[in-house]
C-alpha cells in the first residue's frame, strides 16, 4: 500500500512540478504548485508526518499560493489570454460533471474498503463515541508490524519545540516573521511624493503582441474615420454644387 | 503484488528530481513570479529530504526543521512579493532581467 501511494504521490509532485516550470500563464504555473504541495503533503502522511502534512496543506496551498495569485491578479500578468473562448464547446459543464463524479465514486470506494481514509475501520467508526474522538487514538498497524497514532506525533512535535533545545530557535522564528511583516508593509507602501513610471526599453512578448493589435485596430478606425469624412466632404460639395446651380 | 517496500532512497531519489526540476526553472524562466514558485519547489524538496532522513533516523529533528522551513519560506514570500510589486509599480511588465542593477 505505501508503495501505491508513493508512485500515485510522487507522479503527481513530478508532473506539478514539470507543469510550474513550463507552463506560460502564471496562473497555470501557481495551480500546478498546489498540485505538487499536495503530493508532497501526500509523501509526508506516507513518512508518518502528520502535523507537517496539515501545516504544509494549511500554510503552502492555503496562504503561500493565495498570496501569489493575489500578485499576479494586482499586477495583471494573466491579461495576455482571453478566458471566454471555450475550445471545445461544452467542455466546462463535462469538467464539473467529471470533478463531481469522481469524488463521489473516489469517496465511496475509501468508505467501502474501509479504513484507509480515516484511519479507522468502518465497524468501529460505527460505535466511536464523538466523532473523530476515537479515530485520533486509533492507533494505525504498519506493514512491518508496529503502531503509530497521529496524536503522538503533534504531541511530540509540541513538545520538543518547546523544550529547552528548540525554543530559541522558535523565538527567532517569531521575530523574523514580525520583520518580514514590518519589511512586507515598508517596501509596498505607495510613496508620498509622485515618481514618473520609466519608459519601457525592452517591452516583453505579451506587450509587443498587444501593442500590434492595437495599433492596427486604431490604425483602422482612423482609416474609417478618413473614409466616412471624405464621403461627408463629398457629399457636402456636392450640395453646394446644387445649391450654387 | 505490491510487496515493494519504499526506503528513504526512493524519497531521496524523488527530491532530487524536485530540486533539479525547481533550479531548471529558476534558470531558464524570466518572471519572476514563476522564478519564486520554483524557490517554492526547491524548498519543498529539501523539506521531503528531511523528513526522509528523520523517518530512517527516528528522530523528530527532521520534522523540526521542515517546520522552520516553512516559516522561512512564508517570509521570504512575503518580501519577495513585496518587492515584485513595488518594482513592477515602477516599470510595467518588467522581467527580472530589468531589475539586474538593484534599482527601483
Amino acid at each position: 500500500m505505501e508503495a501505491v501511494t508513493f508512485f500515485i504521490a510522487a507522479a503527481v509532485v513530478l508532473a506539478g512540478g514539470c507543469g510550474v516550470v513550463l507552463l506560460k500563464n502564471p496562473v497555470h504555473a501557481a495551480l500546478s504548485l498546489v498540485g505538487t504541495l499536495f503530493g508532497v503533503a501526500i509523501h509526508f502522511i506516507n513518512l508518518q508526518a502528520y502535523f507537517l502534512a496539515a501545516v504544509q496543506v494549511i500554510v503552502y496551498a492555503g496562504a503561500i499560493v493565495i498570496l501569489f495569485l493575489f500578485v499576479i491578479m494586482l499586477l495583471g500578468v494573466d491579461r495576455a489570454e482571453n478566458i471566454r473562448t471555450e475550445p471545445i464547446i461544452g467542455q466546462r459543464h463535462f469538467a464539473i460533471l467529471a470533478l463531481v463524479g469522481f469524488l463521489v465514486i473516489g469517496t465511496l470506494i475509501g468508505v467501502a474498503t474501509g479504513g484507509e481514509v480515516t484511519g479507522v475501520p468502518p465497524e468501529e467508526a460505527l460505535y466511536s463515541p464523538s466523532e473523530g474522538g476515537l479515530a485520533i487514538e486509533q492507533e494505525t498497524k504498519l506493514s512491518d508490524g508496529s503502531t503509530i497514532a497521529p496524536e503522538e506525533n503533534i504531541r511530540e512535535i509540541g513538545r520538543s519545540l518547546f523544550s529547552t533545545r528548540y525554543v530559541f530557535a522558535l523565538e527567532i522564528t517569531a521575530l523574523l516573521l514580525t520583520i518580514a511583516v514590518v519589511g512586507a508593509v515598508v517596501l509596498a507602501r505607495r510613496p508620498r511624493e509622485k515618481f514618473e513610471t520609466i519608459p519601457e526599453y525592452e517591452p516583453s512578448v505579451f506587450l509587443q503582441k498587444d501593442d500590434s493589435d492595437e495599433t492596427s485596430k486604431v490604425e483602422e478606425e482612423v482609416q474609417e474615420i478618413d473614409i466616412t469624412e471624405q464621403e461627408s466632404s463629398t457629399d457636402a460639395t456636392s450640395d453646394s454644387e446644387t445649391v450654387n446651380e | 503484488m505490491f510487496a515493494l517496500t519504499i526506503g528513504p532512497g526512493y524519497y531521496l531519489a524523488l527530491s532530487a528530481m524536485l530540486f533539479i526540476i525547481g533550479a531548471i526553472g529558476l534558470l531558464i524562466r524570466r518572471n519572476p513570479l514563476i522564478m519564486f514558485m520554483c524557490i517554492e519547489l526547491m524548498l519543498n524538496a529539501a523539506n521531503l529530504a528531511f523528513i526522509a532522513f528523520g523517518k530512517e533516523m527516528d528522530d523528530l529533528g527532521g520534522q523540526i526543521s521542515v517546520l522552520f522551513v516553512l516559516v522561512v519560506a512564508a517570509a521570504e514570500v512575503v518580501i519577495g512579493l513585496a518587492i515584485v510589486v513595488a518594482v513592477m509599480r515602477r516599470r510595467p511588465k518588467a522581467t527580472i532581467d530589468d531589475v539586474s542593477v538593484l534599482r527601483g
